[in-house]
């Protein structure tokens, strides 16, 4: 059986307590929210925190709250967050891309802001230490090199998060709360194209909810690409959200793409050539064409990246052919594998 | 047992399994439950190397680590193994060179896991790297440095070849000759449980080891091999295995290790294998690269085939030997084929070692068999399922290749799938990107030999009774969860004329149950049936005879049912079955009994025709229906019809259950499993890895992902099984991956010739298309193998009797020779 | 505020299949390895031990979840259903009767896994559609059934339980 290192343990009830500890200790320690990410890290030596601040205790950060458009807890579970009316229905991409994570099982542990803070995800990086010793690791653990391309300066881990897309797309931000204050950042702002310093979060700051702008008028949907109808992270996504104005006309438009680049990547090209337009099969195919060349896949997922940069306009196609009202109930249980309502 | 017609109260009809309470209340004890006071851990230390020679080990940092009890090295177990005799090339830690990484070169032996696994760092081990084979090809290459030195040249494990008949006469006869090249990828068992071993030291001093093992019996004989103390001093219990697919066939290095351990501590040592250790342990699906000629009539008569395979072993030989026969041993059962040529050719790579899995080296040439047939059907306009139908071997024949087959239920099969599916219906008639492909397959019953040569019984079952009306049945069978003890039970409940609840089964252990083989090669509904039918019969006679004397009434009329022994002319006549054995122990005494099976002497009487000869012959045939998108390539499955040749369904619940398993593993294999390899570039590392050992990227259908099963049983009984059952664990798993192929080509107009068959192979041959090519994906090179002359055994019809009638000069003997 | 340091044993007191249990334990265990190898419950399996196979699902306070991926230190307090825990009042769960009887089980190593996560579901849903059966269990892997005759068997269980003939023929025990 695979054993977890020694670890010192924290289990803070409020916010600010659990920021104070990590001031205290440092980069040493690490939060703990639902813990399907991080344990098996930890169980395969990828990270060894001395000290685990677990979040399960405070209460505050499961709250769902209607503000001027819904504030989320980030300790709430994918599971919860699916189950929300209001989710469901006014910020669709939001949980079609919850109810998409993992297994029923990983989403009754899995938190939002886990799966907001995911750690980026390699072929050559989520793996037991010996098998990284056999290749003399990697530049994101304990090696120099990035085994994706060896010429790479960076590391080119992927984002592997699913709500963070659907997220994007919707214009969600996040609360970082810090002993030292909190800040509310956009979530594009969250993240950058690195596979190792992916998050602009600090090790000090926890990510206490999710802000969302209401809903008027906006419809969002989220396509995830895996090889099989659970289990799976995401090898490619695309999460689209449109606003249309009367008769069909787009007021605005965000599309975004998972798991593609060491980020969630926002196509604002493809999105804004959608203003002021009707969603035709015409302006469709044109706005996925100039998306999908924002995807550049690299050799370190399932499936090939030649296949997953080539079906990234068909994805985009799906998302918006959604927003516009076909009917995709047929191609989406294709492409998931079942229905994404059959969810208890 | 002849296959008879009378009615049973037991066998065919659909009950609770006997375990079924055991597994779903958790209480099943597998190999890991398994808890010993004083109980220690054990860990491996694994190579990171895919081939080095080992300079030197330093045990000394992690001996001296706090916690640790011990630290064994290849030093303390010098005595290689193997499960074939021909290939003892095992080392259970490697003292000189190891082979691939993940191969074990030291272990750790802690107060608990944690303490193992840190102190395995604590160990310095230097190697220096020798070159690394990741391709057959580049072992065809390049003969030195050898991974093995043994086997025959470079580093050429085993070649074979042989002639049924002129295979080249058969194509001049032809009116169409079909080439095909194929490519099988290699996959693993993917059991949930992964491998344990507890190993403790009797009160008595003897060695017990309790193990997640398919065959006890040949780990009882390898550990006193190693051990070097007497087999009568070693007890091996085979726990029940949580899956085991062939995964657990073979005879590990863990086994022998945590053995010696508890020898030298006293104490008892457990070992459980991680995940990443599970694919490292692997025996799994050989990836076989195969060529295929078949010459046929106008009509589909084939009048001849030749193939070729070239098999990838891994490092170590296991199986290998009749792996690479068995790539080469049914092509022959299902049709008719009068002239027949196989070579076959298995290299060592510095991977791990391949192995049997559920089909053992004949799921790979049957998927190019059975795509070669669609081909030839499309090509002579012939539907595929008449295609087959017109050349299905008869039944009671003898194939070219001496294979001796009872009774064959295959048209039937072909039959209803055709009519349940609808095929007439829907071939070549759905809309674009919905297809429907057709494919058969046939397993044996059981292999005809032992791993080891012996004149002794294949499976052994003993029986007691006593005036408590218990019965007690033991036998050395493993239940792996395909039903082995169901069928115990239930077959000498059957004869008994008791419930199978009356029945205590104790299997799997070599101190207390007489010996069988082990469960693989679908071979223990028959033979240890069989064994349990003769036992069964024995006891009846014991008891009927106490009864007949009693009652005054003749024995022949005597009928057991219903828990009684009556007068079956004045059923009234008679007692309840406990009184019957109290009876009989009057009478004779204390009450036991034996059964034994030995398969029939095969027909083929030439070097290497141990492989392929089977009591019987199983038979399915299947439809698979697809989706195929054709702009990503995207595949899903909504339907499969499948029937199966069982001979007789001895409890039709878990016949069902087999039959579904098959074909979840298969769809697994057809359309993601793969067992793959990653090279990292030369300038940078010297490291071949496996791609992903986890069971999140070995990707294993999920309940969302397996589609709508419609089966049907086909019986027919065979007078060699018990009760006429045949095989059914395997068998069905073999239609499934063709059956894909030929739909994805109905639906969408492409040849995949490989699997797995994937939606970027899927989009690769759309292009291919588009751009006027064939729409194919697959290999298109055969390396140059430097063949033996092939061994000339003139089939049934050409007068011969089994034997071969030239005698090829061994082609390692010639090498030698020419070398030194 | 709980803390843990060192190596000492922690400590926690849980209720489990609807006893009051107290447990020490190595505080880098999971649940996992508290429910095997410190309260002695080995129905609860392991097949992978990072989420990805599903064998180790357990009830926690009443949802299904992989105890493989939580701290025993977290689970304080907690309500835990284990397989052990399905029978009542010495009779087995109509889900175990039904699984044994339909062939739901075959090796039986995922099955402790795949039965508490059916029961979490027909506790939620009495009716549930094939469909949401298939979704339910698509967290556990099985290698043997095919998953067709788990699904019967769930669908079984559930009439079943409707019909309260949950007491199985004399001769099946």
């Amino acid at each position: 059986m695979m054993r977890l290192p020694y670890f010192r343990y924290r289990a803070p009830r409020t916010v600010s307590e659990a920021a104070k500890i990590l001031a205290a200790e440092g980069p040493e320690a690490m939060l703990l929210a639902g813990g399907t990410d991080l344990l098996p890290n930890m169980k395969r030596r990828q990270q060894v925190p001395g000290t685990l601040v677990g979040l399960r205790s405070i209460d505050a950060l499961r709250s769902i709250a209607n503000g001027s458009g819904l504030r989320i807890g980030a300790g709430l579970t994918l599971s919860q967050l699916a189950a929300d009316a209001r989710v469901r229905e006014q910020y669709t991409g939001l949980f079609q891309a919850a109810i998409q994570v993992a297994t029923p099982h990983l989403r009754n542990m899995a938190t939002l802001g886990g799966n907001i803070c995911l750690d980026t995800r390699c072929n050559y990086y989520d793996q037991n230490y010996e098998w990284r010793k056999a290749i003399d690791f990697c530049m994101k653990k304990d090696g120099d090199i990035c085994w994706v391309a060896t010429g790479s300066k960076r590391c080119l881990a992927v984002s592997s998060t699913d709500t963070a897309p659907a997220l994007m797309s919707l214009g969600a931000r996040v609360r970082l709360v810090s002993d030292g204050g909190d800040r509310l950042v956009s979530l594009g702002d969250l993240y950058r194209n690195d596979g190792i310093d992916y998050i602009t979060r600090r090790p000090d700051e926890i990510v206490t909810e999710v802000v969302l702008d209401p809903p008027g008028g906006w419809k969002s949907t989220y396509w995830k690409l895996r090889r099989r109808g659970s289990f799976d992270f995401p090898v490619l996504a695309a999460a689209v959200a449109v606003k249309f104005a009367k008769g069909g006309v787009v007021e605005d438009a965000r599309i975004v793409l998972g798991a593609v680049a060491s980020c969630p990547v926002d196509c604002p090209d493809a999105a804004q050539g959608l203003a002021g337009k009707k969603l035709t099969d015409a302006v469709i195919e044109e706005a996925a064409t100039v998306a999908s060349k924002k995807a550049k896949p690299v050799d370190n997922t399932d499936f090939t990246l030649s296949w997953r940069k080539r079906v990234a306009r068909a994805f985009v196609t799906y998302a918006l052919c959604e927003v516009r009202g076909d009917d995709m109930r047929e191609q989406r249980i294709k492409v998931a594998r079942h229905s994404l309502d059959a969810a208890v | 047992m002849s296959a008879d017609s009378r009615k049973f109260s037991v066998i065919g009809v659909p009950r609770r399994r006997v375990d079924g309470r055991a597994k779903v209340t958790g209480q099943t004890r597998f190999a890991d439950d398994v808890v010993l006071p004083r109980m220690l851990y054990c860990k491996l230390l694994r190579s990171p190397h895919p081939h080095a020679r080992i300079k030197n080990i330093d045990t000394s940092r992690a001996r001296a680590h706090e916690g640790v009890h011990l630290v064994l090295t290849g030093a303390d177990l010098p005595i290689e193994f193997g499960i074939l005799p021909v290939s003892q090339d095992e080392q259970p830690l490697c003292s000189d060179v190891v082979r691939y990484v993940g191969d074990p070169v030291a272990a750790v032996i802690a107060k608990d896991e944690l303490t193992a696994f840190d102190a395995l760092h604590l160990i310095d081990v230097q190697y220096e790297v020798l070159r690394t084979y990741s391709e057959p090809q580049e072992s065809l290459d390049h003969p030195e440095p050898r991974i093995q030195d043994y086997g025959e040249e470079g580093n050429i494990h085993k070649r074979v070849s042989f002639s049924f008949g002129d295979a080249e006469a058969g194509f001049d006869e032809a009116d169409e000759i079909f080439e095909d090249m194929f490519f099988y990828e290699g996959n693993t068992h993917l059991a949930i449980e992964q491998h344990a071993s507890v190993a403790a030291v009797d009160p008595d001093g003897k060695l017990t080891l309790w193990s997640s093992t398919q065959t006890p019996h040949y780990v009882h004989r390898a550990l006193a091999q190693v051990l070097e103390i007497p087999a009568a001093h070693i007890r091996v219990i085979a726990c029940p295995n949580g899956g085991g697919f062939g995964g657990k066939s073979d005879i590990f290095n863990h086994e022998m290790v945590v053995a010696r351990a508890a020898l030298v501590l006293d104490r008892p040592v457990k070992i459980c294998l991680t995940r990443e250790e599970v694919f490292y342990a692997h025996r799994g699906r050989h990836p076989v690269l195969m060529r295929f000629k078949t010459g046929t009539k106008k009509d589909g008569t084939i009048t001849g085939m030749k193939l070729d395979t070239l098999v990838d072993g891994g490092a170590y030989g296991s199986y290998g030997v009749a792996s690479v026969l068995y790539t080469g041993a049914l092509q022959t059962v299902t049709y008719h084929i009068p002239r027949y040529q196989f070579q076959g050719c298995r290299v060592f790579t510095n991977k791990p070692p391949c192995g049997p899995k559920r089909g053992h080296g004949t799921p790979q040439p049957r998927f190019g068999q059975e795509i070669q047939l669609d081909r030839i059907a499309e090509r002579l306009a012939i539907d595929p399922a008449e295609l087959r139908l017109k050349i299905v071997e008869k039944p009671n024949s003898l194939t070219a290749n001496y294979l001796r087959i009872g009774t064959i239920g295959l048209g039937k099969c072909i039959q209803s799938v055709v009519k349940h599916s609808g095929w007439k219906d829907k071939y070549r008639k759905l809309p674009q990107g919905k297809g429907v492909g057709l494919a058969c397959g046939s397993y044996l019953t059981g292999a005809g030999l032992a791993i080891y040569w012996n004149k002794m019984p294949h499976s052994g079952v003993q029986l007691r009774l006593d005036r408590s009306g218990e019965v007690t049945v033991f036998c050395g069978a493993i239940e792996i969860g395909q039903g082995s003890d169901d069928v115990l039970v239930g077959v000498v409940a059957e004869v008994l004329g008791i419930d199978p609840h009356d029945v205590r089964c104790v299997t799997g252990d070599t101190a207390l149950t007489p010996v069988d083989l082990g469960s693989y090669s679908s071979r223990v509904t028959l033979m240890m049936g069989n064994a349990a039918i003769q036992a069964a019969e024995r006891a009846k006679d014991l008891v009927g005879s106490a009864v007949a004397a009693e009652l005054d009434v003749s024995q022949s009329n005597l009928v057991f049912a219903g828990r009684r022994v009556f007068d079956g002319r004045d059923p009234k006549k008679g007692m309840d079955w406990r009184n019957a054995v109290c009876l009989a122990e009057a009478r004779h005494g204390t009450l036991g009994t034996v059964g034994s099976y030995t398969p029939p002497k095969s027909a083929a009487r030439f070097g290497g025709g141990g492989v392929g000869p089977s009591p019987a012959y199983s038979y399915t045939a299947a439809v698979v229906e697809v989706e195929v998108d054709s702009v990503t390539g995207w595949i899903g499955v909504p339907r499969v019809w499948i029937a199966h040749d069982i001979g007789r369904a001895l409890n039709p619940v878990l016949v069902r259950g087999q039959v579904e398993g098959s074909v979840y593993m298969g769809l697994g294999e057809a359309l993601m499993e793969e067992q793959a390899y990653r090279r990292l570039p030369a300038k940078h590392s010297n490291a071949l890895v496996h791609k992903f050992p986890s069971i999140l990227e070995y990707k294993s259908p999920t309940s969302h992902d397996m589609p709508e099963v419609i089966t049907e049983l086909i019986e027919d009984p065979d007078p060699a099984g018990p009760f006429g059952a045949k095989e059914v664990g395997q068998g069905p798993l073999l239609p499934i991956m063709p059956a894909v192929a030929n739909a994805v080509y109905d639906a969408i107009g492409v040849r995949i010739d490989e699997v797995p068959i994937t939606p970027d192979k899927i989009v690769k041959a759309l292009d291919d298309k588009a751009r006027g090519g064939p729409g194919r994906y697959g290999p298109n090179v055969f390396p140059d193998i430097d063949w033996p002359e092939p061994l000339q055994v003139p089939p049934p019809w050409e007068g011969g009797d089994g034997k071969a009638i030239n005698k090829p000069e061994r082609k390692r003997a010639a090498k030698l020779a020419r070398g030194s | 505020m709980k803390k843990i340091e060192g190596k000492t044993k922690a400590h926690m007191t849980v209720t489990i299949n609807d006893e009051a249990a107290e447990v020490s334990f190595a505080p880098y265990k999971t649940l996992l390895e508290v429910l095997r190898e410190d309260m002695g419950l080995m129905g609860t399996k392991h097949g992978c031990e990072l989420g990805e196979c599903g064998a180790c699902a357990v009830l926690l306070d009443g949802e299904p979840v992989l105890s493989c991926l939580i701290l025993g230190v977290e689970c304080d307090g907690r309500d835990i259903t284990t397989v052990e825990g399905l029978q009542r009042d010495g009779r087995l769960h109509p889900l175990q009767e039904a699984f044994a009887d339909l062939g739901g089980a075959q090796c039986g190593y995922c099955t402790p896994a795949i039965l508490v996560t059916a029961k979490a579901l027909l506790e939620k849903v009495a009716n549930p559609s094939r469909e949401q059966i298939r979704e339910a269990l698509s967290g556990v892997l099985c290698r043997c059934t095919g998953y067709q005759q788990i699904f019967e068997s769930v669908e079984e269980a559930m009439v079943r339980m409707k019909s309260g003939s949950a007491q199985p023929e004399e001769a099946k025990r």
